[in-house]
């Protein structure tokens, strides 16, 4: 501990003056304004008030709201094919069913849910208010992104009513099975997927350029970018990968759109099917998974990123103890970003490369894992001799970070070539990605809405209903993904719609499948009381005080709760230390917040940031 | 600030991240929409690159021949076919019409509110050349017989790759010169003298509007030159 200590200290910017040697107007003093107090658009009627809001708090709600709807839709799915899963013999859905199911639950929760949650949602809930701004930089164009991304789901649930049904090429929509006869929905469900792809890109680009520009160039007096709460650095720094991945999806999906309705070979070679020769000629398929995986991968840092932020601000402020390390978390944080694009191919392995890449990948990827190890143990040290609080933010936190130290200790496995030929393509992945991507982030998305639900309806969330809701979500999931990797030791293939008793597949799996399913039928029941507690807490719930975690970021600190349009009143706040000043030796309260100038916390022995 | 606060200061590599990170603004003096549209051009960018990588990538692996592009691209001039006459042309249009464009935005910066609108127009009409330049290329080529899926000079890649990309770069032409027609209005108009609110946006009218449009412009022309290269002299 002294060491980091000696390390701040160092590390001291030159606002913050030492309180003993000054007069107390100094120590006070933040540098001049260097933007002017930022123009609101003020809306004049119904539809722009609740519909077409410009407002960035309004429009996160909006986001998180259809990104839920979506998701609980991909919720159903997973109910229906575990169900055909568990009991093959029932016919409970056609193999064209299943692959269809299987598609649309990957891509809704990945793009749909996770990343529009967090960066649509938490982003613009919190950018604004936790940097001190008014609103994002350009509000309108924040609408248009919802709007867009509004577009986008209608155009995906179109695929399920068109002739055909949606895709069901899988959620990596490879070529040339995607827009060939024999795959579900090869004409027109893929069409529907890659315009959507596309409507979400565009949209996410314009809501995206906000959050960026707003974290650079819109805070608060005083709020450097080495005293933003670590959310803030998560959100930001996705939202750059998230600009430089995504168009290689655009441009993968824009290619298949031309190959599917124009009948040009970028991705496809040529091929006999159904006894006769396509038109198709001299295309690469690995093109596809070039461009798809250099967007697949960061995506998984898209999501993962802004949930290491809020996680990490959750411990902090549920176990009233600094964050450990704050600037090794920031570069952390930026290293994971970069890495992200150099390991792509990890993928591919068994797409057949020359095998000195296979080594390049499994060497980055592996590097990957120290930034991400280093996570972990500060998390877990902010715990040590922390005042930790068992509430639901922190019951999710701590099962986040078991969880994602579970599914990323797969993901070494994973990553090494000669484990993963054998391994990929069997349940063991399926059970990694789930508990790194899947329920790792939801984890941190229930703690987030736990913890900021006050900040957005001024009430707390039904606690009692909250633990059961926790406890069912947390062992279930590892009811359901724990016999998963055992399941793909033993060697069960993943993607097949049914598996009966037969030499290659061991009995025991069968039994488990059905143990799964039952478990996924509970896991998923529990949401509803998720449900339930949200829609009947925003008008009967306990009312909350103002600062109902004694949080000391500035989203807790606008003048009325829930904040008004504009945030801040008649001035934005001026910032004078971090977000983590908990227990400080010395100050009154347990905390500090970031907005409380040192000539008031005098005694305070508050490390220089 | 004075001397003994300077002094405090990190030094060498460490003043980087310090300076970036030091209060409200990241780039210093930078409008707001300046850097949200650099930003925006760096995300473009990697569009484009994924285009172009895409290209060599299928131009590398095809198994048929690759079109001549000297003869394809060569245009008939007083019965002699000339390579890149054309193209030629065109490119010299689009650069020249990035000259004037940062002409419009030191008027601009000038206050000169005729001088600036004339040469956003003068840039409209030389981005409104080049896409006409383009479309008669492209009905050229349709008539020659080159289609996205084929063509009558070797792999069909050829044509998939050509009309997707030049096709990409003409929509992003075409809208810088719909929002070039748009900004001439507005100039004459003394929008950005007056600090008229925009119809849309709600926002106030600022001369540094124009130069963010330049830096689109000249980002559309940076590309094409790319294009060029890879397409028309690879």
């Amino acid at each position: 501990m002294s060491d980091e200590y000696e390390h701040k200290l160092e590390a001291k910017s030159d606002y913050t003056t030492d309180a003993s040697t000054v007069g107390a107007s100094d120590i006070d003093s933040v540098p001049e304004a260097e933007v002017a107090d930022q123009e609101l658009y003020h809306s004049h009627s119904w539809w722009t008030t609740y519909v077409f809001s410009q407002d960035a708090k309004y429009i996160g709600v909006q986001y998180a709201l259809t990104a839920i709807g979506t998701g609980l839709l991909g919720l159903v799915l997973s109910w229906l094919m575990r169900i055909q899963l568990a009991f093959p013999g029932l016919g409970w859905l056609e193999p064209a069913a299943y692959y269809q199911f299987v598609t649309m639950h990957g891509m809704i929760m990945v793009i749909y849910l996770l990343t529009a949650l967090f960066l649509g949602g938490f982003g613009n809930l919190l950018i604004p208010l936790m940097c001190g701004s008014r609103d994002m930089a350009f509000p309108y164009v924040n609408m248009l992104s919802y709007w867009a991304f509004v577009v986008a789901v209608l155009v995906l649930l179109a695929s399920f009513f068109v002739p055909g049904g949606p895709t069901g090429a899988g959620w990596t929509l490879y070529p040339p099975q995607a827009i060939t006869a024999g795959t579900p929905g090869s004409d027109w469900g893929i069409i529907l997927m890659l315009v959507s792809l596309i409507l979400f890109v565009a949209g996410f680009t314009m809501g995206g350029l906000n959050y960026i520009i707003t974290v650079l160039q819109l805070r608060a007096r005083g709020m450097t970018l080495m005293r933003m709460p670590l959310t803030i650095w998560g959100i930001f720094t996705a939202t750059v990968l998230a600009l430089l991945a995504f168009p290689a999806l655009l441009v993968g999906c824009l290619m298949m759109t031309l190959d599917s309705m124009l009948g040009t070979s970028f991705f496809m070679p040529a091929m006999v099917s159904l006894g006769e020769k396509l038109s198709y000629d001299g295309g690469s398929p690995i093109l596809f998974q070039h461009l798809f995986w250099f967007f697949g991968h960061p995506e998984v840092y898209i999501v993962a990123l802004p949930a290491f932020g809020i996680v990490s601000d959750l411990l902090s402020v549920h176990a009233r103890k600094n964050i450990f390390g704050y600037r090794m978390m920031v570069w952390a944080i930026v290293g994971i970003g970069a890495l992200s694009f150099f390991v792509w191919a990890h993928h591919m392995y068994v797409s057949g490369m020359n095998p000195w890449f296979g080594f390049f990948f499994a060497t980055t990827t592996l590097i990957i894992a120290v930034p991400t190890a280093i996570k972990v143990y500060n998390w877990i040290i902010t715990l040590w001799r922390g005042n930790i609080q068992l509430s639901l933010p922190m019951l999710f936190s701590l099962a986040f970070i078991v969880t994602f130290l579970n599914g990323g200790l797969t993901g070494l496995f994973l990553g090494n070539v000669t484990v993963d030929v054998p391994l990929s393509d069997t349940y063991f992945v399926v059970a990694h990605f789930h508990m790194v991507m899947g329920i790792a982030p939801i984890l941190v998305v229930f703690g987030a809405i736990y913890h900021w639900y006050p900040l957005i309806t001024g009430r707390m969330l039904n606690e009692t209903l909250g633990k059961i809701h926790f406890w069912i979500t947390f062992v279930g999931s590892y009811a359901i993904y724990f016999p998963m990797h055992y399941q793909g030791f033993v060697g069960v293939p993943r993607r097949y719609f049914e598996i009966y008793e037969s030499p290659y597949i061991e009995t025991s799996t069968l039994l488990l499948n059905q143990f799964i399913t039952i478990a996924a039928l509970i896991v998923g029941a529990a949401q509803l009381l998720f449900l339930y507690n949200i829609i009947v807490s925003a008008r009967l719930g306990k009312k909350s005080e103002k600062n109902p975690w004694k949080a000391c970021s500035l989203e807790w600190q606008t003048p009325q709760m829930p904040p008004e349009h504009g945030n801040w009143g008649k001035e934005t706040p001026k910032v004078y230390r971090w977000a983590y000043d908990f227990s400080v030796p010395g100050a009154k309260e347990d905390y500090i917040p970031q907005n409380v100038p040192p000539s008031e916390v005098t005694g305070a022995k508050v490390e220089k940031t | 600030m004075d001397q003994s606060s300077i002094d405090k200061l990190p030094k060498g590599w460490k003043s980087i991240p310090n300076d970036l990170g030091s209060d409200q603004t990241a780039f210093k003096g930078v409008q707001w929409g300046k850097a949200m549209m650099w930003i925006f051009l760096l995300s473009d960018t990697f569009i484009f690159s994924c285009f172009l990588i895409s290209y060599m990538k299928g131009r590398a692996s095809t198994v048929v021949e690759w079109p001549n592009p000297s003869e394809v691209f060569a245009l008939d001039f007083m019965g002699v076919p000339v390579p890149l006459l054309l193209i030629a042309i065109m490119t010299f249009v689009l650069i020249t019409s990035s000259g004037t464009m940062a002409l419009a935005v030191k008027y601009g910066y000038e206050k000169n509110r005729k001088m600036c609108g004339w040469f956003i127009l003068l840039t409209a009409i030389g981005g409104l050349t080049f896409v006409g330049m383009q479309a008669f290329e492209w009905s050229k080529l349709i008539h020659e017989g080159v289609r996205p899926w084929e063509n009558p000079f070797g792999a069909g890649q050829f044509g998939s790759f050509f009309f997707m990309i030049t096709g990409f770069h003409g929509t992003h032409v075409s809208i810088g010169v719909i929002f070039l027609f748009i900004f001439a209005r507005k100039v004459f108009r003394g929008d950005f003298d007056t600090g008229r609110r925009g119809y849309f946006t709600t926002m106030k009218s600022d001369y540094v509007a124009i130069e963010i449009l330049g830096l689109y412009w000249h980002f559309v022309d940076l590309v094409w030159v790319f294009i060029f290269a890879f397409f028309y002299l690879w």
